[in-house]
């Protein structure tokens, strides 16, 4: 009997409309599968930063997307992203979460595998005359690239450089490691990872979504003091912004500038941290230093996975349709320790598993995942600020602060994705 | 060391029992009422020995982000609380490691059934105190959570472990 293998192809646009999204998108395990194949197979991914295998041969398990990757530093200096796979009967390769070393061996039958990921070693080779090892090393992301240390990978042979795919959202990274004193963002701290049963596109749109943080996190801006809600009231003078390709920003520095005050976006002052601004005035000179410290740092979604959320960075990691890892660290900046003391401190307090924010977005997460599988209304409504979305000097589309711009953009690029030619 | 004097043994384990209850009832108060002025409540991550000064840790609070964390739950509008776990745990292997003058090092084991809405979560966890002699009263001045999956991506954990 002949066997016919018809390929599905989803009615995107009547998924996904202008101003909403169909349920199904975010709780249907077909979709899901799709988006393995166009977004986390093909796309940009970011996988982790330089700064976490500093030395030669140090490596760390990170994750593509679903995928494990060793983060690895060659002999040369050369960061590598290799699948953790042995190329003879398929054992991973590595199973510590970090660690120095110039060889990876294969605990099934003791093949080893260099930092680079060629095949070094076969036992009892007499068993193997002829057989070619330079076919045999370790799998390796077929693209990998970096901007600001951040390092991205892509399992497609081409398609846009990463320089295309973050476009405008570049200046992000540069906005960011302009806090350091040199210029530079160490990721150093170690991760928390908060597990959530929901779609990582709930995640997503959460991340720039400037809508939610007074009524999800009322009961802690109450308690603590914080400004932070200020920066999303319907009175704040912060954007949301689109830079297209699917990166979102909620940009803060509008309210910041208001208030005109160095470091008053940490909730602190230039007398706290006197070293700081020392090194920041003697790098960038008194007037830069000031701007920078006003504006502090980005809040920022790079699709799909991560993001920049001004003292902290999150990677997303989808685990299957309906769970999803955050991953979650102090951003740390280099030659700023009295600063980055103080990240840590409130990072810990705010994310991962008992954070008394993020405990609270995650709860949102698992709630709205489960609404979703609902059957009706077939459709979410994302239009708020539809009305008033306009165009900054660069070109960039952006609203009021609380409007669903940023998911609009998000879907948007989304279904391009999925509508292109494979 | 040899073992605790048997009241010094009673009076510890009656200790954890009593914070592991108010724990479960969430009586937030009443915990809070453990803690010396000093008190650090810690959960690590990613081990047992991390440095927290230098490494992200669950929870890593400080006196005063201990009151906050209380303060929040208050609120009622603490999402992650609404409604509150349904919580049993059993404490046990109640040990004193070491009894100075005034400060007593003691470890226990807990088994936490969690049940929330959407799951229900067993928490495993080893337990380190430092209990200090506060007007003839112990009082906690730090309390290490060490979750035997530290290292592993855990769900949301929003109750008083």
């Amino acid at each position: 009997m002949e066997t016919t293998v018809t390929t599905t192809t989803h009615p995107w646009s009547r998924l996904l409309h202008a101003d909403g999204v169909h349920g199904s998108v975010y709780v249907d395990r077909a979709v899901y599968a799709e988006e393995l194949r166009r977004i986390w197979r093909r796309t940009w991914v970011y996988v982790g930063h330089e700064s976490e295998v500093p030395r030669r041969h140090d490596f760390v398990m990170k994750f593509l997307g679903p995928e494990p990757v060793i983060m690895s530093r060659d002999a040369d200096g050369r960061v590598r992203l290799l699948l953790n796979r042995c190329s003879h009967r398929g054992n991973q390769v590595c199973t510590k979460p970090r660690g120095n070393s110039a060889v990876f061996t294969c605990p099934y039958h003791a093949w080893s595998f260099g930092s680079d990921g060629r095949l070094k070693h076969m036992s009892l080779p007499d068993g193997f005359p002829g057989v070619d090892r330079s076919k045999l090393g370790l799998a390796e992301v077929t693209r990998v690239a970096s901007h600001r240390g951040f390092v991205f990978g892509s399992f497609a042979a081409d398609g846009p450089s990463l320089a295309e795919h973050l476009g405008g959202a570049a200046e992000v990274f540069d906005r960011l490691v302009a806090l350091s004193p040199e210029n530079e963002v160490e990721i150093t701290a170690g991760f928390l990872q908060h597990k959530v049963a929901a779609n990582w596109k709930l995640l997503l749109e959460n991340e720039t979504d400037g809508y939610h943080p007074t009524f999800v996190h009322s009961s802690i801006f109450g308690v603590a003091q914080s400004g932070i809600g200020q920066l999303y009231s319907r009175n704040s003078a912060a954007l949301s912004r689109d830079y297209g390709n699917g990166h979102t920003e909620c940009d803060l520095r509008p309210q910041f500038r208001k208030l005109d005050v160095p470091l008053g976006w940490f909730g602190t002052t230039e007398e706290r941290l006197p070293d700081y601004v020392r090194d920041m005035r003697a790098a960038y000179g008194e007037q830069r230093a000031r701007e920078i410290l006003i504006d502090g740092t980005p809040h920022a979604m790079i699709f799909p996975n991560l993001f920049i959320a001004e003292i902290q960075l999150f990677v997303l990691q989808p685990v299957s349709v309906a769970e999803t890892v955050q991953h979650v660290t102090a951003l740390q900046f280099k030659g700023a320790p009295a600063l980055n003391r103080r990240m840590r401190q409130q990072t810990m307090g705010s994310v991962g598993p008992a954070g008394l924010l993020l405990a609270d977005d995650s709860e949102i997460y698992e709630r709205t995942h489960q609404g979703l599988a609902a059957s009706g209304p077939e459709f979410t409504f994302i239009g708020r600020g539809a009305h008033r979305e306009r165009e900054d000097e660069a070109g960039y589309r952006i609203g009021d602060i609380t409007d669903d711009l940023p998911s609009r953009g998000i879907w948007r690029h989304y279904r391009s994705i999925m509508e292109s030619e494979l | 060391m040899s073992a605790a004097p048997i009241d010094l043994q009673r009076e510890v384990e009656r200790f954890v029992y009593r914070e592991g209850y108010l724990q479960d009832r969430h009586e937030y108060d009443a915990w809070e009422a453990l803690w010396t002025d000093d008190g650090v409540y810690w959960i690590p991550a990613n081990g047992d020995e991390i440095d927290p000064e230098r490494e992200m840790s669950i929870v890593y609070d400080n006196r005063s982000r201990i009151a906050l964390r209380i303060r929040q739950l208050h609120t009622g509008r603490r999402l992650a609380q609404t409604p509150r776990s349904n919580l049993l745990r059993v404490v046990s292997n109640v040990e004193v490691i070491n009894a100075a003058a005034d400060e007593i090092e003691v470890r226990a084991n807990a088994i936490i059934f969690e049940s929330t809405p959407r799951r229900d979560t067993l928490w495993g966890t080893r337990y380190e105190y430092l209990l200090r002699r506060v007007d003839g009263t112990l009082r906690m001045a730090r309390k290490k959570v060490m979750l035997v999956n530290n290292a592993k991506a855990l769900p949301t954990l929003a109750f008083l472990i």
